[in-house]
């Protein structure tokens, strides 16, 4: 049966309700349930699960509901129950300071606010963050579902007031030594960083770190900043607060392949500046970048090292290799590959960061036969109905299909977990994986990936080979060393950076081909 | 100078909207912060909501 629990105007975010949603479904006697918000994409999530009705029907974004397909009332009882205990525990985690319903209420309480991180709704982002720049207060826009009118509308409006306003769909920035939404405890020194992609963003300034450099500033602009529609907007007006900050001494610039007429802008301006400008426009056109003097880059990887070279006044050349020796890198590629079974032949790419994802497909490139995708690299690769059999695939777990109704899996990795359990089976030979830890991230998202690998031994009477890299810092509350201990315990093969975990399966991927050749 | 380079000069000083957890990893680095009780305005009714948008625009 289907039983409901409704209470009008009781707010609560959507990603508490999401994590609540998962603990409420481990109850004995749930089949299905959606804790949330009456929003119409809750109530359609909600006729899909079979938990809809007409006591959802009336209900608004203001209201709460509990929507459980239960054996009996006496489980209704139970999960009532649960959920109010899990949001009093979620409350008493935070304090006792007074929450402002209004902005102005909270200008009384600190007036010189200087930064808003904004993480609602989408729809309702747009009249929030014009107020807030209308306050002149910078705004870092992480909620997605803002359209480009909006978003022009905003950036515009920044511009003109000398303001930041990172987003939409923002998801790292680190502003004076601090780190917003999704970032990593990195380091402050002469880099600064201006980046179109969150996870790319947090490859450069974790490595940056790991080589032993800093950063004076890291702004995000949000993935759409370098499109037609909204020309670059950030990207320069960031552009020109660093190159006029005396903290900066490196710029570095990182985004999916821009517009043509919007690259042509931006690398007008990097001519321009007598600071070296380091550029990675992720598998973009490298001779136009060279052409505005500026360093171009073959991988995220790269970029870091090529900007802390032009930090101490060095060049670098293109890091295309492992930090390991050859010998070494053989004698591991030899271990995994000699262990295999005739029936182990597919690679599983299953990925938490959408950028490294995509950097994973750029740099194995076309040989083996192509891999398939959610984000597949050309649309012959797109992936039918998210069915792995008998091919190489890598997934960008973080994409609508496989977050709607739960949040991102860099909060609740068990979107990778069941993936994992379902994708890899007897025919699978390689498994390569992100683990991206720091701020915002899940509190050991190391440990769950190695649970799972932990499970799959005991499953798969094959010997898989688990490869990941660590996006992130020794500084980070998750811990880059800890992180690592946990995966290598399992026998995950853990390389300094995702480019080289991805080459070093290339390379097991070639073995692999000439073994069964 | 622009206002984004007077504020790489200041302490941070922040307002949250939205998700509890970036407030808490403020606050654990340190951070003046304050964490905004928000909610949709006008219930989130859509046609409130275009109601009073005119009624802001016309003052």
């Amino acid at each position: 049966m289907v039983l409901y629990d409704i209470r009008k105007n009781a707010y609560y975010d959507s990603v508490t309700l999401m994590l609540i949603s998962k603990e409420i479904k481990q109850i004995e006697g749930v089949a299905e349930v959606l804790v949330g918000m009456g929003t119409d994409l809750n109530k359609e999530l909600s006729s899909n699960l079979g938990l809809g009705g007409e006591a959802i029907d009336g209900l608004s974004p203001n209201d709460f509901f509990i929507a459980a397909e239960v054996s009996n009332e006496q489980v209704m009882a139970e999960v009532v129950e649960t959920v109010a205990r899990l949001l009093t525990q979620k409350k008493a985690s935070g304090d006792s300071v007074y929450r402002p319903v209004t902005l102005n209420a909270a200008k009384g309480m600190i007036p010189e606010l200087n930064l808003a991180v904004v993480s609602i709704a989408g729809q309702y982002a747009e009249d929030e963050v014009d107020r807030l720049l209308e306050e002149n207060i910078h705004v870092m826009l992480f909620s997605d579902n803002v359209s480009v009118e909006a978003e022009k509308k905003l950036k515009q409006k920044a511009v003109d007031r000398g303001l930041l306003m990172m987003g939409p769909d923002c998801g790292t920035a680190i502003i004076n030594g601090i780190a917003l939404a999704f970032a990593n405890v990195v380091k402050r020194g002469p880099i600064g960083v201006i980046g179109a992609s969150g996870t790319g963003t947090q490859e450069v300034t974790s490595l940056i770190d790991r080589l032993g450099s800093g950063v004076s500033q890291v702004i995000g602009t949000g993935g759409r900043d370098l499109k037609s529609e909204i020309g670059g907007l950030m990207m320069l007006q960031a552009f020109d607060a660093l190159i006029a900050d005396p903290e900066t001494k490196v710029i570095v610039l990182i985004s999916k392949p821009p517009a043509p007429e919007v690259a042509e802008k931006i690398l007008k301006k990097v001519s321009e500046t007598s600071k070296p400008v380091v550029v990675d426009f992720i598998g973009g056109d490298i001779e136009m970048i060279r052409k505005a003097g500026a360093i171009p880059c073959i991988s995220l990887e790269d970029t870091a090292y090529k900007a802390v070279a032009a930090a101490n006044g060095e060049t670098a050349a293109d890091f295309a290799g492992f930090e390991m020796s050859d010998a070494e890198i053989s004698k591991i590629v030899d271990h995994a590959v000699s262990g295999l079974k005739p029936s182990q032949k597919f690679l599983r790419g299953l990925y938490t960061g959408g950028t490294l994802a995509d950097e994973a497909m750029k740099l194995l490139g076309n040989q083996f036969g192509g891999i398939y995708s959610n984000i597949p690299l050309s649309p012959e690769y797109e992936l039918e109905n998210l069915n792995v059999t008998g091919k190489h695939t890598c997934l960008d777990l973080g994409e609508d299909q496989f977050t709607v109704g739960r949040p991102h899996p860099m909060i609740d990795p068990s979107t990778r977990t069941e993936r994992m359990l379902k994708d890899i089976d007897e025919s699978t030979a390689i498994v390569l994986m992100d683990v991206v830890i720091g701020y915002g991230s899940h509190e050991n998202p190391a440990g769950e990936v190695a649970d799972s690998v932990r499970k799959l031994k005991a499953k798969v009477g094959a010997p898989v080979v688990y490869v990941a890299s660590i996006t992130g810092t020794s500084g980070d509350p998750q811990g880059f060393e800890s992180s690592k201990e946990q995966l290598e315990a399992e026998g995950v093969i853990v390389m300094p950076s995702n480019a080289q975990a991805v080459r070093l399966v290339g390379k097991m991927m070639h073995a692999l081909a000439q073994k069964e050749a | 100078m622009s206002r984004i380079n007077e504020l790489f000069k200041q302490d941070l000083k922040v307002v949250n909207m939205g998700l509890e957890s970036f407030y808490n990893d403020l606050k654990a680095q340190k951070v003046e912060t304050i964490h905004m009780n928000w909610r949709p305005r006008a219930g989130g009714n859509p046609k409130m909501l275009a109601l009073l948008k005119r009624l802001n625009t016309k003052k």
